[in-house]
């Protein structure tokens, strides 16, 4: 863990020479003591790099020919080629990915938008302007979301099938609101509790209702809270897998769904295999960076800022 | 957990004393109203669509009912609950559920704990080892699977026997360790494979703990020749518990339910089926319906055990920074 430190930093070069010695440089959010350390530097990158590798040899695998992706010991070097792409597009086994993709961000964004315009006024009437009993509410939320989904799927399972939204996208994207709501209504309480009140009290003078003062005032105000929380919900159903195993099929399968079964081809299938799950994972890579400094403040529902 | 623990009517109101105490009460009554109106409508979608299908689970629970025997559907009592005990593979799975969520957890917090704390010093390039440590957390949770399957722990052409076979060629050995990962060791590739994804969680969250620090003080302790054990010991360790119950909570939530690794990486064979697994199984494979709801209800009570203590530490929690 910790690298052997001694209370007092290492004399670094801002010490050394004149006096009055220039306090060091801190950047924004590094609430450090300790000066810098190579040693702390090296072992960070070596972590960082442990960490990252995986990801890195699925990029790279994903563009090596299929035979310099199964070899051992692994090469490195080996030329790239965009072949693993093409297959993975269809080229070899005529299965297009386009379609479960296009469900995947189907299913997504509309659920992500109803979760979004639930959530906002519900987290409005726990935060802003709480009801009675508004911690109940909470935890009552919250409670939903540790029971397991498993549990309630051969109702959602049998309810699908006798009113034939079995394999549609409408099945999915009610679930997947449902899903997301109450993770949604927690993070977006912390981020409305940022909302001045005076902004609030002003506008209540004024006579502004409830849809005036949401779009006028609070949206406007929370926009990169509400940003977040919905990056984190697109996050969380693009990635869901179990619900979209059972209720969908060839019609409204997303691109999890497609994953799983493209293991299935003969032969070496290593570089599309990778080529695929780069490809699955790169809108969630792009929403994560992108939501980076707001991810903490999201995942931790708002007890973390 | 039920619906009218949360949503109480408004008090049945005793006969008002006075006409003025009771137009404040409907006065009251009238702006609890106009709160609550936009509460409703995200709550009973939430109700309606997670709490209904437990009922009806429920429900099924004491049925007779496998789909591949339709004439047969009908009562069984507690039948199946009698097999959901009695089942050595359930309970089997009831096991490697509470093994594989814990180790997954535990090991994960310690190693976000070790990242955070480096993280939290200054270096070079820190913004993008950060950017590295997210990154697994970002693979999308079934590609990662296939990843680890295929990538990482094929036994012949996988990265980590690879690199095996490469270091062991520098010392001019060929004859390396081969290690049929999934087969030898399933448990510990699945866990392995959620610690990797998991770890960055736990290391964004005990991060942020960590800046929240009151400096002053640690720096007042300093001073006062406070050693980094003690001062690691005293004063941050107590500051990052509740981090640390928060992100074991969370992690809990998700990993308990993890379905697509176990699907991926071992179909649940060789003693890794954990519930969520089992479950689907049963339902999806064996179509007893009625042994499939009776473990998910026997699931869901569990997890209510678990989950009442949980939200009371973290209710604790957010009493504390709460306005």
């Amino acid at each position: 863990m910790s690298t052997a430190t001694s209370p007092r930093p290492p004399a670094g070069p801002a010490d050394a020479g004149s006096a009055p010695a220039p306090r060091t440089l801190r950047r924004r959010h590094t609430p450090s003591l300790q000066r810098q350390s190579p040693l702390v530097g090296l072992a960070a990158w070596m972590a960082g790099l442990f960490f990252a590798a995986p990801v890195l040899w699925m990029v790279l695998t994903s563009f090596h020919s299929e035979t310099d992706a199964a070899t051992n010991p692994p090469s490195v070097a080996a030329a790239l080629t965009l072949d693993g792409y093409r297959s993975f597009f269809g080229a070899t086994s005529g299965a297009s990915p386009w379609p479960p993709l296009i469900n995947s961000a189907t299913a997504s964004l509309v659920s992500t938008a109803l979760v979004i315009l639930l959530a906002l006024p519900a987290a409005y009437a726990l935060s802003i302007k709480p009801v009675r009993k508004w911690t109940d509410v909470l935890f009552f939320l919250l409670s939903t979301k540790m029971l397991p989904i498993v549990a309630g799927l051969l109702p959602l399972y049998l309810f699908a099938l006798n009113t034939g939204s079995l394999d549609t996208i409408w099945v999915l994207i009610v679930l997947y609101t449902s899903m997301n709501l109450p993770i949604a209504v927690w993070m977006m309480r912390s981020f409305l509790a940022e909302v001045p009140a005076e902004m609030l009290e002003a506008a209540a003078l004024d006579g502004a209702g409830l849809v005036t003062i949401l779009r006028r005032i609070v949206a406007p105000v929370a926009m990169p809270g509400i940003a977040a929380t919905a990056l984190i919900c697109f996050i969380f159903s693009w990635n869901e897998l179990l619900l979209a195993q059972t209720l969908t099929g060839v019609v409204a399968g997303t691109a999890p769904v497609f994953l799983t079964g493209f293991v299935t081809s003969q032969g070496l299938f290593l570089a599309q295999v990778c080529a695929a799950a780069t490809v699955i994972s790169l809108p969630v890579l792009a929403a994560g960076f992108a939501a980076q400094d707001k991810l903490v403040q999201g995942l931790s529902l708002g007890a973390v800022k | 957990m039920t619906a009218e623990s949360a949503v109480r009517p408004p008090p049945a109101s005793a006969a008002p004393a006075a006409p003025t105490n009771g137009q404040r009460e409907a006065r009251a009554r009238a702006e609890n109203r106009k709160r609550r109106l936009p509460l409703l409508p995200a709550l009973i979608f939430v109700i309606v669509v997670t709490q209904l299908p437990f009922l009806a689970t429920l429900v099924v629970s004491f049925m007779d009912w496998n789909a591949l025997y339709p004439d047969e559907r009908g009562f069984a009592g507690i039948s199946n609950y009698v097999e959901v005990f009695s089942d050595a593979s359930l309970r089997r799975s009831v096991v490697t559920t509470i093994v594989l969520t814990a180790t997954v957890v535990l090991v994960s917090l310690v190693l976000g704990l070790g990242l955070a704390l480096l993280l939290d010093r200054q270096f070079r390039g820190r913004g993008l080892v950060r950017t590295m440590l997210i990154a697994p957390f970002l693979v999308v949770p079934v590609a990662a699977a296939l990843l680890w399957k295929h990538a990482l722990l094929n036994p012949s052409y996988g990265l980590i026997n690879g690199t095996l076979t490469w270091v062991w060629s520098l010392f001019g050995s060929d004859d390396p360790p081969q290690v049929v990962w999934l087969t030898e060791f399933p448990l510990l590739s699945v866990e392995a494979s959620l610690i990797w994804q998991w770890t960055p969680f736990m290391m964004l969250i005990l991060l942020a703990g960590l800046q929240s620090r009151p400096l002053d003080v640690i720096e007042a302790a300093r001073m006062d020749g406070a050693s980094s054990w003690q001062v690691f010991r005293y004063m941050t360790f107590p500051h990052l518990r509740r981090y640390l119950e928060l992100g074991g909570l969370l992690g809990s939530i998700y990993v308990v339910q993890n379905f697509d690794a176990v699907f991926t990486l071992t179909s649940g064979a060789l003693g890794t089926a954990n519930l969520p697994y089992t479950i689907y199984q049963t339902f999806f494979n064996a179509r007893d319906y009625g042994l499939a709801s009776a473990t998910g209800v026997v699931a869901v009570i569990g997890t209510i055990v678990i989950a009442t203590f949980a939200l009371r530490t973290v209710s604790s929690l957010f009493e504390e920074n709460d306005r």
